[in-house]
């Protein structure tokens, strides 16, 4: 039993250093990404932008979701590089930044498309037929609430409530908020815009 | 920062204001409502129009809040002589100008003594649809930022404390909590850093209550938030705010701005030791962060999820300091309270709910907006009298309040009062003040199904009876909807809901089978009526899997 400690204790410890290094090759690969993140991020002028904004709240943890709101008005969506940027200049580790990002619905990780179409879904929009303004539109162009169209023209995309239930159904295009909608004059904005 | 504002200061901007208006008075809606419809033409064409018949000196084109008729927008309002133009274009705009000098305005009006109108009575929105929001001169000279300082020169922040007690007043963002013993907690708890935290996260769908105050006079929910703040000792105050609300952030960055220039936020208050700062939180859209600790998380820059409670956040709040967190419509209560007095507030609505609620009125009836009652004022009152019942003469079946945490209250009971209690007697709640009409054409079960959707969606993940019970029970509607339920199906759903309400974390979890067994109660025969027939014998094991095909209904 007792001859038998020093080899398990030897196994242990192979097994550990193991993972040591596993940790240090992340951490190396970890650094090499943000490395190329930063040399991403010194050839374009929206970086220097979003970081005079960051310095703007004193670089503070805090307003990591302010600094989401005007990264994603900068670049239309957040890429990962972008993440990692925020990340090293906030001092937050980068699955914070990621975990923020994803949690809330306003951020993107995907490209969007040249034009967007919001269908609001909120309960009055929805008892007066946004369900069937966005069934219209989703035939039209075969693609699902938070997809864009594969020539990139289009975004359709769906809102939880935009405050606009006096006007319902109400669609917003391009960021204009549109009163009293039906599927035809949704198809007929989204034709206008040239998308197949 | 600005310089230092006395009261005389505050009343020379007012008498200003007052001797500087014009005979005639067209107020234009500039909220989001209108404003979607094309107000800000219809508001360039008014002033190119009035310089075109040299009236400068006698006409003021005014941009308002809201005006209260959305459905009718964009809105206009000439006084005098007191008439009430809707649906206004810009192409309306000469012809209401040649109106005021006895020529024919091409536009249709509308009375603005009718029912819509007279049946409501305004505090919180004394000044929506009246006053430039974008204009700090506007606000004072309706009397704004008098109870702030009457308050600081005057008042002990224990006596702010007993008389917020004595109004009555309970929070408008849903629960009711009565807002005097909340001020109390927080003001007792020690501590040398508080905070005040405007919530206008409104994220229930089909509530927009809170948009039109924030658009409309966003400075009584400063001054209201400062008030408050001098109560419990706070110096530091943040509005968290919805990103799909950008016309409301504007307006209140601007009327944040004026506030600091003349003085009335910042470093002593009208030479009191009172320091109060505001800053904008804006939210990134996530429903559980209208729940409070979720909320402080937000605010603080994480994820949104809740935490247990207690400690709750008047003991343990924003970066573990003591923290009061008030609805929009709670602090925009707050100086006319101060104003008028607590006896005054006292004195209206019933005996446990005082005061007088502000509720978004839409879905199918006839005049949708926003209307503000006495509480206590009949459902019936609001839905036939204000909203002018079912369009195209269809009947009311019934009325959902509180979004997808609140329920809905068939036809026979119309009758109802609104207040806390009353609408939670019915297995309902007051909610925020979305009030949703739906008549014969909807269907209840899709209702529930519609509702349950959005809590699945929005659920934090945080807890299981939550995360996995809501998708239990969309996955159990979904299935009566399709037609391959059973009774047991239907049982299971019942079972469910009592299991999610009593042990999920935060309110989200605990109100999101509301819908379902409201509609379950009022209105069991839709969902049994879209049961399978199962003929005899035991029903089988509940299937949860997908199904395959779905029924056409």
């Amino acid at each position: 039993m007792f001859s038998q400690a020093p080899a398990l204790f030897f196994a242990g410890l192979k097994k550990k250093t193991e993972s040591l290094k596993m940790v240090a090759n992340m951490a190396q690969k970890k650094q090499g990404r943000l490395k190329a993140a930063l040399e991403h991020a010194s050839g374009d002028k929206r970086f220097k932008i979003l970081e005079v904004h960051m310095k703007k709240h004193l670089f503070r943890q805090d307003a990591l979701i302010e600094v989401l709101h005007k990264a994603q008005e900068l670049f239309g969506f957040l890429e990962d590089d972008l993440l990692l940027f925020i990340a090293s200049k906030l001092k937050l580790p980068p699955s914070r930044v990621y975990g923020v990002a994803t949690f809330y619905h306003f951020f993107t990780l995907k490209p969007q498309g040249e034009h967007s179409c919001v269908v609001c879904m909120g309960t009055a929009c929805y008892v007066k037929g946004a369900d069937k303004i966005l069934a219209a539109v989703q035939e039209d162009t075969g693609i699902q609430p938070g997809g864009t169209t594969p020539d990139n023209r289009v975004s359709l995309l769906t809102a939880r409530c935009i405050g606009a239930c006096g006007i319902a159904p109400a669609v917003v295009y391009d960021g204009k908020v549109t009163p009293r909608q039906t599927a035809a004059a949704a198809l007929e904005q989204i034709r206008k815009w040239g998308a197949k | 920062m600005g310089g230092q504002m006395i009261l005389n200061d505050l009343l020379q901007i007012k008498e200003k204001e007052l001797a500087g208006r014009k005979k005639i008075t067209l107020r234009c809606c500039m909220a989001a409502g209108c404003m979607s419809s094309g107000a800000q033409d219809v508001k360039e064409q008014l002033d190119k129009a009035v310089a075109a018949a040299g009236l400068q000196e006698q006409v003021e084109v005014r941009r308002v809040g809201c005006m209260k008729l959305c459905c009718e927008g964009p809105l206009v309002q000439a006084d005098p002589p007191h008439s009430l133009y809707i649906k206004v274009t810009a192409e309306n705009a000469p012809s209401i100008i040649a109106a005021l000098q006895g020529g024919r305005a091409e536009a249709a009006q509308t009375d603005p003594e009718a029912a819509f109108f007279k049946r409501q009575m305004f505090i919180v929105l004394a000044n929506s649809g009246v006053i430039d929001p974008e204009r700090i001169e506007c606000y004072i000279a309706a009397d704004g930022y008098q109870a702030l300082h009457e308050v600081l020169s005057e008042k002990a922040p224990r006596d702010v404390v007993a008389a917020m007690v004595q109004s009555g007043l309970r929070g408008r963002g849903g629960a009711g909590f009565p807002t005097g013993i909340k001020w109390g907690t927080v003001a007792k708890s020690p501590g040398a850093k508080k905070y005040v935290i405007c919530n206008a996260d409104e994220g229930d769908p089909g509530a927009f209550m809170d948009r039109s105050v924030l658009e409309s006079d966003p400075h009584s929910v400063l001054e209201g938030m400062a008030i408050a703040a001098y109560a419990v000792g706070a110096d530091q105050g943040f509005i968290y705010v919805r990103a799909e609300y950008p016309l409301a952030i504007s307006r209140l960055q601007v009327a944040i701005k004026q506030a600091k220039q003349m003085g009335l936020l910042g470093a002593g208050i009208f030479e009191s030791p009172f320091n109060f700062n505001v800053d904008l939180r804006i939210g990134a859209g996530a429903f559980v962060c209208g729940e409070e600790t979720a909320l402080m998380a937000s605010v603080e820059g994480k994820r949104g999820a809740p935490r247990p409670r207690p400690p709750f956040p008047a003991e343990s709040g924003l970066w573990g300091y003591p923290t009061l967190i008030n609805n929009v419509e709670t602090f925009a209560n707050v100086p006319p309270i101060y104003r008028r007095g607590a006896e005054w507030f006292a004195g209206i609505g019933t005996e446990k709910s005082k005061g007088t609620k502000v509720f978004a009125l839409a879905g199918k009836i006839k005049n949708t907006g926003l209307i503000e009652v006495p509480m206590g004022t009949p459902l019936s009152v609001i839905v036939r009298e204000l909203g002018g019942g079912a369009p195209d003469g269809g009947q009311i079946k019934a009325v959902q309040t509180g979004g997808p945490s609140g329920g809905c209250i068939p036809a026979q009971h119309l009758d109802t009062p609104v207040d806390y209690e009353s609408l939670g007697k019915l297995g309902s709640i007051m909610g925020s003040g979305g009030m949703i009409v739906m008549d014969e054409q909807t269907n209840m079960v899709e209702i529930a199904r519609f509702f349950m959707e959005f809590c699945m969606d929005e659920s934090c993940g945080k807890c299981i009876p939550c995360r996995a019970g809501t998708a239990q029970m969309h996955h159990l509607l979904d299935k009566i909807i399709r037609r391959q339920a059973s009774a047991a199906d239907l049982a299971k759903l019942e079972e469910l809901c009592d299991m999610v309400k009593s042990t999920s974390l935060c309110g989200l979890g605990q109100t999101a089978p509301n819908p379902t067994l409201s509609t379950l109660r009022f209105f069991r025969n839709e969902y049994e009526a879209l049961l399978r027939a199962d003929p005899g014998g035991p029903p089988g094991p509940v299937d949860l899997k997908p199904p395959p095909v779905p029924a056409a209904t």
